[in-house]
């Protein structure tokens, strides 16, 4: 552990004293700065994002990321939409991980209501949960490759993927935007042979895990780019408000799966939250990778032992959310989602605060990109992951 | 797989001595304050303690900067954007009711702090005058306070004093109105009618209270 670590410490210690050495030599050289724009339409900003940067030789001297290409207005949506309509709107936030989107807002209405789903629902909830992790973060790996010039991880997420969609489409109706849970439980219970058939997916995709860790993670071109670049320390990640596997690389063990109570199945299963030391690119791709494999872990467990019973609770046909305000927020595939709810004992919320992951991991790019080299933006970038319909909302 | 923290919440203690800690800490700046055991914690704070409530919770431990916004508490004037244009306005009640913790202002700033251990949250609010809406900012207690503080000043029109730069994230910056303020009209239901508004009409033969499924 010890001679790891002092690698890292000199990988990062090399870096720094590389960039020191540019600057002295863009002052020597009277170097003129320059304005680099990335995006909006870029293959490496995963839609559109606008990153300016202001370059001085090779090293970025100030970024900023230009948002609001995508912005949709979701939180003045919800302000004329009833409750039950809410979910269509929040599917499209985190376009990659829908049905966890939906999760949170629920929760937050049933919280209200004070009523709560029947277990089955529960459990059906924190499969489709996890399974919508596993298609997102599936893809954050794949495209990883992409970012540094590998082009086989992605046919290879994309294939897997493919997998855990059929799952999602085949419980749900929806690939993409599935719609599916309501306050008080489900719209459906889960149909026949989706227990087996999850189990064969789950064992392809913990396959896919260990093809990715060995065809990427042990690569030495992927681990000279992200190892000790990008580095975010503790005390950084916590004041910007980074959530997921992003605190969790910097050395934080958070994960609101296990540190909260929910009406969720995730605290009736045995499972691991994985942390990595040093906070660079390397760690956040690495905690994702991880993860993955835990949500496979997660669901197949979960499949093991699924309560019989009925997937929606007694709800009036007209949903009135009595007046009170109410904070939800679950552990999404980017991390932490969460609906702040305010009613009025109306149909519809009187306002919804919607807090995605996406918006306060990316508004530490200013100070992690401040230094770095022009091509260690795109790892950087990579490695936060963002998608950008959780950016702007 | 709770931690031993979650397991130590269900008297309300834990809660209730967050909110005895901040009152030593700040005084009479907290106005009002409600705990929902097991859930979470409303604080309301004075507007000219705003930055001090900031520093004074991060000493607690609170080190986590979740989310900063604000809540507009008037009834909106279109209702739910579904009136005939061509009929005569219909009257609405308009009177400013605010929630938790109470209020006095039509605006309310709102933020959300996490204690990373306990793993209990403190929401905070803080009435904002119409005649003068700045507070100060939070940059220097949570850096990742700026681009929320951005957001809320385009969306709601609160300026932040000591801002370095309040430009806007999402909108043009000629653009004029704060969208997220309830007086600003959601332009797309006005100019075509809601077809969702069938949804929610009670099914024929059926009574609006009526127990049964959601579907």
């Amino acid at each position: 552990m010890t001679s790891t670590e002092s690698l890292i410490d000199r990988r990062q210690l090399s870096y720094i004293a590389a960039q020191a050495a540019d600057a002295r030599l863009n002052v020597e050289l009277e170097t003129e700065g320059m304005t680099l724009n990335i995006g909006p339409q870029h293959p490496a900003t995963h839609g559109t994002l606008r990153i300016i940067a202001r370059l001085d030789g090779e090293q970025v001297v100030w970024a900023e990321p230009s948002c609001g290409y995508m912005h949709r207005g979701y939180e003045k949506l919800t302000e004329v939409r009833t409750y039950p309509q809410v979910t269509a709107l929040v599917n499209r936030i985190d376009w990659l991980g829908s049905f966890a989107n939906e999760v949170p807002f629920i929760l937050a209405a049933e919280k209200l209501m004070e009523i709560e789903a029947p277990p089955r629902a529960q459990w059906i909830r924190t499969i489709l949960f996890e399974l919508s992790r596993i298609a997102n973060v599936s893809l954050f790996l794949g495209d990883l490759g992409v970012q540094m010039g590998a082009i086989t991880p992605v046919f290879m997420a994309f294939r897997d993927r493919e997998y855990v969609l059929n799952l999602i489409e085949g419980a749900t109706g929806g690939r993409f935007h599935p719609n599916f849970d309501r306050i008080g439980g489900l719209k459906d219970d889960l149909p026949a042979g989706f227990i087996d058939e999850t189990r064969v997916v789950m064992k392809k995709l913990r396959n896919f895990c260990d093809e990715m860790e060995n065809l990427l993670f042990g690569n030495e071109i992927f681990q000279s780019r992200t190892r000790g670049i990008g580095v975010i320390p503790k005390d950084v990640a916590m004041q910007y408000g980074l959530s997921g596997a992003n605190l969790r690389a910097s050395g934080v063990d958070w994960d609101l799966r296990r540190d909260q109570t929910l009406p969720m199945a995730w605290n009736k299963v045995d499972w691991k939250v994985w942390t990595h030391p040093d906070g660079d690119s390397f760690a956040r791709c690495w905690v994702r990778l991880q993860e993955v494999r835990e949500s496979t872990r997660i669901v197949d467990q979960l499949l093991d032992n699924i309560p019989s019973g009925p997937v929606m609770a007694k709800v009036p046909r007209i949903i009135k959310v009595p007046e009170g305000e109410a904070w939800v927020s679950t552990e999404n595939p980017l991390g932490e989602m969460g609906y702040y709810v305010v009613s009025k004992g109306d149909l519809g919320p009187f306002r919804t605060k919607i807090r995605s992951a996406s918006f306060n991991n990316i508004s530490i790019v200013p100070w992690v990109l401040k230094g770095v080299y022009v091509p260690d933006i795109i790892t950087i970038l990579a490695s936060l992951y963002f998608i950008l319909g959780d950016i702007d909302r | 797989m709770s931690t031993d923290a979650v397991a130590a919440i269900p008297g309300d203690t834990l809660r209730e001595r967050i909110v005895d800690d901040l009152r030593s800490a700040i005084g009479d700046a907290l106005l009002d304050s409600l705990v929902k055991p097991g859930d979470d914690v409303w604080v309301r704070v004075r507007i000219d303690s705003w930055r001090a409530t900031g520093l004074a919770l991060r000493s607690l431990g609170f080190d986590y900067f979740c989310f900063l916004s604000a809540i507009d508490w008037m009834p909106s004037p279109f209702g739910k954007g579904e009136d005939d244009p061509t009929a005569p306005a219909p009257e609405r009640d308009d009177t400013i009711k605010q929630g938790y913790a109470g209020g006095e202002t039509r605006m309310q700033l709102l933020a959300r702090l996490v204690h990373p251990t306990l793993h209990v949250g403190v929401n905070v609010k803080c009435d904002v005058p119409d005649s003068e809406p700045v507070v100060e900012s939070w940059i220097p207690v949570f850096a990742g306070a700026n681009w929320h503080e951005r957001e809320t000043h385009e969306m709601f029109g609160i300026g932040f004093a000591g801002h370095p730069d309040l430009r806007n994230m999402y909108l043009p910056s000629d653009f004029e109105g704060h969208p997220l303020r309830k007086d600003f009209p959601l332009l797309a239901r006005i100019v075509k009618p809601w077809p969702g508004i069938v949804d929610v009409e009670p099914l024929p033969g059926g009574s609006d209270d009526e127990e049964g499924d959601a579907e």
